[in-house]
């Protein structure tokens, strides 16, 4: 998308805010009140993409309107008027084709609700800031719906809540930007298609959809995490992007302790980010991290978060809650030997009550012998061979229980199998020089 | 969101005989098919890259010790194991790589018979892990 100067700082707005930025953030409240008051949800996507590219074109030579979103609201309603009057038009032409010798009246039923339909719409272009709020929180639920594939649904939102061009979704993903496009139109195309309302879920619907939510978001976030800090330096970084749109959530939904909870993961795992790889982009596992490269703005407010998400919700911790409690934990010790190894071995406990998910009770295997020793820790992890079987993870854990009773054979295997089977490269170099530095 | 590669090679379906002893329309009605599949996973979001490797006239085996390396022409006693051509496909799971890789391997031959050709599916070593601590 060429377009005009966005990077041009917009005059009276807070230090260094440009028009893309004031367009990223207005993007979401816009396509809401559009795609609500239109309810046709691909429609408003494309109205909106369009008003934001003349926005873009315009506002830096003829300034930014005094009221953005009115402005990108009128035009996107606009659009899809003109796109609505066109094709009645259309249809009327065809109707009117179809039957040659058309009576009077169904002539005049044609008019009447084409009337109707146009009173209608000059009523929807008029703003109303009260429900931009519902707005947002909306459209997040409609792009996160289970019935969305994870990469229509990541892709969407990215795109509807978060603001970013096509492009910038493609590049993030490495993917190439007419596959990207068509990913997108595919996921517009489902919400058509099954006909999902736009509004908010109703108290039934609410748990599994928020849960959705969170899924997709933390989805972003580990994309993000996996990203081996290349040179793309443009605002593709997608765990800044989580964080950012999670922030946004929790704005919405301040009560919410999972929601919160999953803030303060984010941040406490991002706090990590620098430490995690070296500087040939090798991995570096937590017990090894130089911990005064932690980022502790990042830390104390995810502190604050995990902490608050907790208090508030006492019996009934959710899973993005435990997991924030552990991070917390983790960064708040100065060292792995001084970290409160008991209390995660407790919450591992909970999270594996909770999600019964065996890679959860690796974590706790890896905890208890922090704290009772290696022996403890492997008894813990017999019952997962029929689960986990294979999993390079399983002998990585291994191998590191072995490495510290003693069983220098045995680790060395258990390293080179996790090595074999592992999928991520800087994983499996760290495994190898494990395996190479227990046989030398 | 997993990467994979779908390998082709010139090892054909079991009995089939190499593409040059096929007419030009059995030809062309295998490429026409694996294009159309190409623009359908375009059109689902799912792939990355195709591409179809020229033939093995084209081929060299490169070797060599850091010094003059030694080429190899053809022809090729294995040419089976020669790649004919690829996808590179990012999908939800295996099994729809799987399932891709099954339209690719019925592609027609001689006949209009599907080939039956077997295709390797391989997924893309990454980069670092999930952020699980």
């Amino acid at each position: 998308m060429t377009g005009g100067d966005r990077s041009i700082e917009v005059a009276g707005a807070p230090d260094g805010a440009t028009v893309e930025d004031l367009l990223r953030a207005c993007a979401p409240q816009v396509l809401g009140t559009v795609a609500r008051r239109f309810g046709d949800f691909a429609a408003a996507d494309d109205a909106v993409q369009e008003a934001l590219v003349e926005a873009s074109l315009r506002w830096p030579s003829d300034g930014v309107p005094r009221n953005p979103r009115g402005w990108l609201i009128q035009v996107a309603a606009r659009r899809m008027t003109d796109q609505i009057r066109s094709e009645q038009a259309r249809r009327r032409r065809e109707e009117l084709a179809a039957r040659r010798d058309a009576t009077t009246a169904s002539a005049a039923t044609a008019v009447a609700s084409g009337a109707v339909e146009a009173a209608a719409l000059a009523a929807a272009v008029v703003g109303d800031d009260v429900e931009d709020v519902d707005d947002t929180l909306a459209l997040l639920f409609l792009c996160c719906h289970p019935a969305l594939t994870r990469s229509s649904a990541v892709a969407l939102t990215l795109r509807a809540v978060g603001g970013l061009t096509t492009a910038e979704i493609a590049r993030a993903f490495m993917v190439p930007e007419t596959t990207m496009a068509h990913r997108i139109s595919r996921a517009k195309r489902t919400i058509t298609a099954s006909g999902i309302p736009f509004r908010l879920p109703t108290d039934g619907e609410r748990p599994e959809r928020l849960a959705a939510v969170l899924r997709v978001l933390y989805l972003v976030f580990n994309e993000g995490h996996t990203a081996s800090g290349g040179a793309d330096l443009q605002r593709t970084d997608l765990a800044d992007e989580a964080i950012r749109l999670t922030r946004l959530l929790h704005g919405l939904l301040p009560e919410d302790g999972e929601v919160a909870g999953l803030l303060a993961l984010m941040l406490l795992t991002d706090a990590r980010r620098t430490a995690r790889t070296g500087p040939d982009g090798e991995l570096i596992p937590l017990a090894e991290q130089d911990r005064s490269l932690w980022h502790h703005d990042r830390i104390t407010e995810g502190l604050a978060l995990a902490t608050a998400a907790f208090d508030h919700s006492r019996g009934r911790l959710g899973e993005y809650q435990l997991q924030a409690a552990i991070a917390a934990l983790h960064d708040q010790a100065p060292s792995t030997e001084a970290t409160d190894w008991a209390r995660i071995a407790t919450l591992y406990q909970l999270l594996e009550g909770l999600t019964g998910n065996p890679l959860v009770t690796l974590n706790r295997a890896v905890a208890v012998a922090m704290v009772h020793g290696p022996e403890a820790g492997m008894r813990l992890l017999d019952p997962l061979d029929d689960q986990l079987g294979s999993h390079h993870r399983l002998d990585a854990v291994r191998a590191h229980l072995h490495e510290r009773r003693g069983d220098t054979a045995a680790a060395v295997a258990h390293y080179r199998a996790a090595a074999e089977r592992t999928t991520s490269l800087p994983e499996r170099r760290y495994l190898l020089r494990q395996a190479a530095r227990l046989g030398a | 969101m997993t990467r994979y590669m779908l390998l082709t090679k010139y090892h054909g379906g079991e009995g089939v005989p190499p593409m040059d002893e096929w007419s030009p329309d059995e030809v062309t009605a295998h490429i026409d098919f694996l294009q159309a599949l190409n623009r359908a996973l375009v059109e689902n979001g799912e792939l990355i890259e195709a591409q179809a490797l020229a033939g093995l006239d084209h081929a060299r085996i490169v070797r060599s010790d850091g010094g003059t390396p030694v080429l190899t022409d053809g022809p090729f006693a294995e040419y089976k194991e020669f790649l004919a051509g690829y996808q590179i496909v990012d999908v939800e799971s295996e099994e729809r790589a799987v399932e891709i890789a099954a339209q690719v391997s019925a592609a027609p031959g001689p006949g209009g018979k599907p080939l039956r050709q077997p295709i390797e599916v391989r997924p893309f070593m990454g980069a670092l892990p999930g952020a699980d601590t």
